[in-house]
């Protein structure tokens, strides 16, 4: 028999494996916004395992509205980088400091 | 080791194996082929856990949506990995402390002592003509209405600013048309109506 704890891991270690990926490739654009991708599967794949195991419909609804918004957070993510190659021709981090923060 | 165990641990290995390709590889086109792939073996995962809906979403909206937007800009951009790649190993130190600092609170606290099957025994398998999208439906449209109708609202939004961003006026083509001007456009100022005798064929 599997229990929520082996699912809950399984979330933990995607969790892990993007936030090193996030420290990793500091520089490519492309590659952070996968590692959010990553993460926020890490945390649905806890929503639905709760869901399951507390026979509670409502974790699944969650992760509905987790998608939806992980969709349009990538696709403006992308449209933003798109804009910033045709204005930059780069998607170095390092080399947007326009704004100085 | 029963089956289903068996299934799972082969599905998590192949997930965990995916998501540090992910992070690690070099060309970006590789990494969003295994994040492909990950996502693929999540949605059975999810099959697993009697969440078939969302399970065929994943599948639906991030393999057939999501990652082809991303293949499709990485295609797009010209970059330059080596540049892109510096620091890699600088930061490979602290990212694995940090992500094994991590990963042991969280065991931690959701570790087998917590919520093993003692606190948490697995539920009873729905019966036979159980539908899972039916569930959804049923709450998504009547308890969850108004958060549904602002994810809608949410994904216009995303549509047009999407469209926005990317959308520009290329100089090197021809005049546009405006369209308001076309709309305003009245009869008189393009219909012209002109007298003329006739000609006579009896000279």
């Amino acid at each position: 028999m599997i229990s929520i704890t082996d699912y809950l891991v399984l979330g933990a270690i995607l969790f892990c494996i993007s936030v090193a990926g996030i420290f990793l490739n500091r520089k490519n654009v492309i590659i952070l916004l996968m590692s959010i991708e990553v993460m926020l599967l890490a945390v649905n794949m806890n929503f639905v395992a709760f869901s399951h195991y507390l026979g509670d419909i409502s974790g699944q609804v969650f992760v509905f509205f987790i998608l939806t918004v992980a969709a349009a957070e990538s696709a403006i993510g992308l449209a933003i980088l798109v804009v910033l190659f045709r204005n930059r021709r780069t998607i170095n981090v390092e080399e947007l400091d326009t704004l100085k923060g | 080791m029963s089956i289903e165990q068996i299934i799972f641990y082969v599905f998590a290995t192949i997930l965990v194996v995916c998501a540090t390709l992910v992070v690690t590889l070099r060309n970006p086109v590789f990494c969003a082929l295994a994040l492909v792939l990950a996502f693929f073996t999540s949605a059975g995962i999810w099959i697993f856990l009697e969440a078939e809906f969302l399970a065929l979403t994943l599948i639906l909206v991030y393999v057939g949506a999501v990652m082809v937007l991303f293949l499709f800009v990485v295609m797009m951009l010209d970059i330059n990995l080596t540049v892109l790649r510096e620091g890699f190993t600088r930061y490979l130190p602290l990212g694995l402390v940090v992500s094994i600092v991590l990963i042991a609170e969280l065991v931690m606290v959701v570790g087998p002592g917590q919520l093993g099957l003692e606190s948490m025994p697995v539920p009873i398998p729905h019966p036979e003509g159980y539908s899972n999208t039916k569930e959804i439906g049923s709450v998504l449209y009547t308890e969850f209405l108004y958060p549904f109708e602002i994810a809608a609202v949410i994904l216009v939004v995303a549509i047009v600013a999407a469209i926005s961003l990317t959308l520009r006026r290329r100089s090197n083509t021809k005049v546009f048309m405006k369209p308001e001007e076309q709309v305003v456009v009245r009869r008189k100022d393009r219909v012209r109506l002109v007298k003329m005798s006739s000609e006579s064929n009896n000279d």
